[in-house]
């Protein structure tokens, strides 16, 4: 069995802040295989930014404290020195945020940008070369008349534009790990669906993998392969996308599919939004985080107030619940 | 950008306009007769009123305001008889307190304020921003402890009291310096920057708190900024991401607000002038206070207004190279 490309094992984030320890991340572990696609979700404040963040390692702050071990091919990405963590940055590993408005420099043109994307990695490449080099990623993450747009500025272009270009930036030195965090959430829906397309072309032709943050549970059931559910801080369930929507084995995961209208769901079933909101990290509860919003915590005779469920197999899944695994394999109507 | 400098520019000329016209009106709304102020106190009034017709105060306040205006471009007479002064253009003026033409007082005082107000300018952008720089990236190390104290200094004590102090001890304890004695940079260049440095340095020091805090705030301000982020994630070498990236996002407003700042202090740095007792513009203008002498005054409020409207539209201009965003408004 061949390595998988990124495997991260029981990452802790903690920042420290004056109120307190903000444990963002506790003990999260997954894989992703090269070119394969994985989802992160959760509802907004889960870590999956932090998540992502530390295996760029671009968490910044005064006090901030990663723990764990994050093998890019096989090596520790957490204890690298920073000039080697500088080097797999932009060209083995590369990110996509959420607001394309402010990720570009303002000060220089998007040909500038694209081709010192380029440049940094490749340094001592002609200017001849890197005019060729960013004339072809802009058109290819198809900006028309790329000869007079990289000679534009950032305000020049839209947000959906703004993203292709910072998609061709991300891709010009054809990673092998793709990290977009809500890539589209800030565009409108008819932009994020071409983004996303533009994404997964891409990433076939580079055979990229592609961490995809979102909350948008219909994004993730068309484009990814598996899926992760964070919960404040922690892995509640890791599997397949199809595992994930047909059977998911967590109550959150259950609650999450719930609370948004699928497609194929008939017209009078009502949304059903969680109740509560999530646990502060500051001063998380104990046992499982979710309990104090899962409607079967109380079948469990305060178990799951006190322990913490680790993540077990259920069937093809991984799920962290306390309750029997043939509750959580049993097919969502009938039992739950 | 031709338009945009060419507008910026016609609004400047309208500004000045405006300004000059105001000016001149405040200063003939004064209850003081201008007239009355040309000779002593037991002046006969025959002399006062051949004065004023000598010196135009009898006409209307518009007809003044043109030839004041006329003799900026063209040069003006006083008075028509033999006994009549010539000032040349650009005239500003003849003040009768003492007996010479406003221009030529501007043209002596005027080289001093600027010799100030560059040299500090020169001194505090560079520690300014060195400094505030230094304390962004070393944030909670000791150059930021050294650039709070540094500023706090800068910022509680009044120049003048620094000034006596700078004067106190270079000057008079450790005579590291001469007292301050100004000559022209033409005359003796060594004398000249002797007598500057501690003027320089005193102002330097109160504008560089200002510029210190700016700098670091600015700084740590883009440092968190996605685009900056971005320029991380990227890869880029910290060196290059600290200059293309945050200095320049973080000092183009910087840039703004210097500009500004340089054409007040060239207006005449008032307490600096007479605390080092240097014959500026600032002397000039608290010496025509005194003695109430009009003709100065006018000329010296509409220079600094000058400084400040040309100041502004040239900010501007720049602000459009440095920022594409306003460029291409
Ligand atoms: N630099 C920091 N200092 C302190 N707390 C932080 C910092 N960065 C993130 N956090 C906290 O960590 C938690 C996780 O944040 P994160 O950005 O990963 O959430 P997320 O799942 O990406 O949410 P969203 O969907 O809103 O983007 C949040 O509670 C956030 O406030
Ligand atoms: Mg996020």
């Amino acid at each position: 069995m061949n390595t998988p490309l990124l495997s991260v094992r029981d990452l802790h984030v903690n920042f420290g802040t004056s109120e307190g320890d903000v444990q963002a991340v506790r003990g999260v572990s997954f894989d992703i295989d090269r070119g394969e696609t994985l989802a992160i979700v959760g509802e907004s404040g889960s870590g999956k930014s932090v998540t992502a963040s530390a295996i760029m390692r671009l968490n910044f702050g005064a006090d901030i404290r990663v723990s764990g071990s994050a093998l890019f091919e096989g090596k520790d990405i957490l204890s690298m020195g920073e000039e080697e963590v500088r080097k797999m940055r932009g060209s083995d590993v590369a990110m996509i945020f959420q607001d394309p408005l402010t990720a570009l420099n303002p000060f220089y043109t998007v040909g500038n940008q694209i081709s010192e994307a380029y440049t940094i990695h490749h340094p001592g490449t002609s200017k001849k070369e890197l005019r060729a080099l960013a004339l072809d990623a802009i058109e290819k993450v198809g900006i028309p008349e790329p000869v007079k747009r990289i000679k534009q500025y950032p305000h020049e272009f839209s947000g959906g534009m703004r993203q292709r270009i910072v998609i061709a930036m991300a891709l010009i030195n054809q990673p092998k790990l793709l990290i977009a965090d809500e890539p589209t959430t800030a565009l409108d829906v008819t932009v994020q669906a071409q983004i996303l397309e533009l994404i997964g072309v891409m990433q076939e032709e580079n055979g990229t993998a592609v961490i995809l943050i979102t909350h948008d549970l219909g994004v993730v059931a068309e484009v990814t392969e598996r899926v992760l559910v964070m919960y404040a801080g922690r892995l509640v369930e890791k599997a397949s996308v199809i595992d994930a929507f047909a059977s998911p084995t967590h109550p959150y995961t259950r609650g999450l599919l719930n609370s948004v209208k699928s497609l194929d769901s008939d017209r009078h079933s009502r949304l059903e939004p969680i109740p509560g909101i999530p646990p502060s990290l500051i001063d998380l509860p104990t046992g499982c985080p979710f309990h104090s919003r899962c409607r079967y915590a109380a079948s469990l005779n305060g178990r799951c107030s006190t322990e913490v469920p680790e993540l077990k197999a259920v069937g093809n899944s991984w799920s962290a619940c306390h309750l029997p695994v043939d509750l959580l394999a049993a097919p969502i109507k009938e039992s739950l | 950008m031709f338009y945009f400098i060419a507008r910026r520019s016609f609004f400047a000329v309208i500004l000045l306009f405006v300004v000059s016209i105001f000016t001149f009106w405040i200063f003939s709304a004064l209850p003081a007769d201008p007239a009355a102020l040309t000779c002593g106190k037991n002046c006969r009034p025959e002399v006062i009123e051949a004065n004023r017709i000598r010196l135009g105060y009898d006409k209307p306040f518009i007809e003044q305001y043109g030839s004041y205006m006329k003799g900026i471009f063209v040069g003006r007479t006083y008075g028509e008889d033999e006994s009549g002064v010539h000032c040349a253009a650009p005239s500003l003026g003849y003040s009768y307190d003492r007996h010479e033409c406003v221009s030529s007082l501007v043209a002596k005082t005027l080289p001093v304020t600027a010799s100030i107000a560059f040299g500090a300018f020169v001194l505090w952008m560079v520690f300014g921003i060195a400094l505030g720089t230094l304390a962004a990236l070393r944030r909670g190390k000791w150059p930021d402890h050294f650039a709070t104290v540094f500023s706090v200094i800068g910022i509680s004590f009044p120049s003048f009291f620094l000034g006596l102090l700078s004067v106190l001890f270079f000057v008079i304890w450790t005579k590291i310096l001469p007292f301050p004695n100004y000559v022209g940079i033409t005359e003796n260049p060594f004398e000249w920057f002797t007598a500057l440095i501690l003027p320089w340095s005193v102002l330097a020091l109160l504008s560089a708190s200002t510029y210190i805090r700016l700098t670091r705030n600015g700084i740590l301000e883009v440092m968190n900024e996605e685009f900056v982020r971005l320029g991380i994630a990227k890869g880029l070498p910290r060196k290059k991401l600290i200059v293309k990236y945050v200095l320049r996002a973080a000092l183009t407003p910087i840039a703004t607000i210097a500009g500004i700042d340089l054409a007040f202090l060239l207006g005449g740095a008032i307490v600096t002038e007479s605390v080092f007792n240097l014959p500026g513009l600032g002397k000039l203008t608290i010496a025509a206070v005194v003695n109430s002498d009009l003709p100065i005054l006018v000329a010296t409020t509409l220079i600094s207004a000058l400084f400040i409207v040309v100041a502004n539209a040239f900010v501007d201009i720049m602000y459009g190279f440095l920022d594409p965003r306003v460029r291409t408004k």
